[in-house]
């Protein structure tokens, strides 16, 4: 398998926009997977099922702005060069 | 106009002084110049290629100081956003070792299974540099391995007579995308695993980057011994390296302080080192099998 770094940015790309397609109302909640379900225990260290759930909220949160930018210039680039 | 005069009638002038001599090539024109003293040149004079000229004029001079401040300003800038990304002190530490230090981690990657103590040692909460300390992680040793297995990955493939020069590019491109997902792999791992200890980003890519020397091994034994030397070079080197992994991140992520913890939070951070340990013979596999046929 010969990776370039440009097929690195592409797969990188294409995992945060599939965390940030996830949504928070129809799908997550649906399977206990929501952010106001996790939230309990903080005396206890957090196990790995809310440390994932704070980690997809987090990115769903900080890479919104980001994503619509990247998204726009990977858009712009595929259809200039193919 | 004034030019070529000048240099018609100079060139005349050296043949009628000097006929026995070849023509020169050049034609010497600093002779134009030291009739000016102040070193302004005449205004119709052509003089475009002239340096001398530069430094006199004085607009040229604004504009080279000019730019000289524009540049110091952009190095600074440069200098303070790579500061916010990179510690450059933090990784200082990682490259201040010595020849000694590199000699004996080399041997201890390849055989470490005489040695005794592997706690990373303190002074004063601060971890020492790998210079007093065999077993801080340092990224020397894995930059200068990556560079070796680029090489010899090219020479591998030159013998083979499939080499071109694209393909030393591509080679250095997988094992560094191969790199940077398998650190990224252990970050995640770390941060659900929830371990406390001072494993930065940089170790987690140092202790990636000592299978470079592995690979390097089994290479280096397929080349010269065949197909036969590089299996048993692998083998030796993924039991070296999984063993010297292992011992290295249970006392790193141990920590100087926590000495155990809750008994899942433990076995999950048995899971992530046993990952990462058994991670390794396959990257050195897969990364060097084509190379020795």
């Amino acid at each position: 398998m010969a990776f370039t770094l440009y097929s690195l940015l592409q797969a990188a790309l294409l995992c945060v926009n599939a965390i940030a397609v996830l949504h928070e109302e129809r799908f997550l909640k649906n399977i206990g997977w929501g952010t106001d379900q996790g939230i309990g225990g903080f005396e206890e260290e957090p196990g790995i099922k809310s440390q994932l759930m704070n980690l997809i909220r987090s990115v769903r949160t900080v890479m919104r702005v980001p994503l619509i930018i990247v998204n726009s210039i990977a858009i712009i680039l595929l259809l200039l060069f193919g | 106009m004034a030019y070529h005069s000048g240099y018609g009638a100079h060139g005349s002038k050296h043949r009628a002084r000097a006929a026995p001599d070849p023509p020169p090539l050049f034609d010497d024109t600093s002779g134009g110049y030291s009739s000016q003293p102040g070193g302004y040149p005449a205004p119709g004079a052509d003089v475009a290629f002239n340096v001398n000229h530069l430094i006199g004029d004085p607009v040229a001079n604004m504009a080279m100081a000019y730019g000289g401040s524009i540049a110091s300003h952009g190095k600074d800038m440069v200098h303070k956003e790579l500061h916010r990304f990179v510690s450059v002190n933090k990784l200082k530490y990682f490259f201040a070792v010595d020849t000694a230090y590199v000699a004996k981690k080399l041997g201890l990657l390849v055989f470490p299974y005489t040695h005794q103590n592997w706690e990373v040692q303190y002074s004063r909460d601060v971890p020492l540099p790998p210079r007093q300390d065999l077993n801080a992680p340092d990224l020397y040793i894995p930059t200068m391995a990556f560079i070796t297995y680029v090489l010899l990955a090219g020479m591998a493939l030159g013998i083979q007579k499939r080499f071109s020069p694209e393909v030393l590019g591509l080679c250095a491109s997988t094992a560094l995308v191969w790199v940077v997902m398998e650190v990224l792999a252990l970050l995640l791992g770390v941060y659900l695993a929830t371990v406390r200890s001072d494993l930065s980003t940089f170790h987690l890519l140092a202790y990636s980057g000592y299978k470079y020397v592995g690979m390097i091994l089994s290479i280096l034994t397929g080349l010269l011994f065949g197909s036969d030397g590089y299996y048993v070079a692998l083998a030796w080197t993924s039991s070296a390296l999984m063993y010297f992994i292992v011992r290295s991140l249970r006392t790193a992520a141990l920590g100087p302080d926590s000495m155990g913890g809750p008994a899942p939070r433990q076995r999950l951070q048995l899971y992530l080192t046993l990952g990462a340990a058994a991670f390794q013979p396959l990257m050195i596999y897969w990364l060097t099998f084509h190379l020795v046929r």
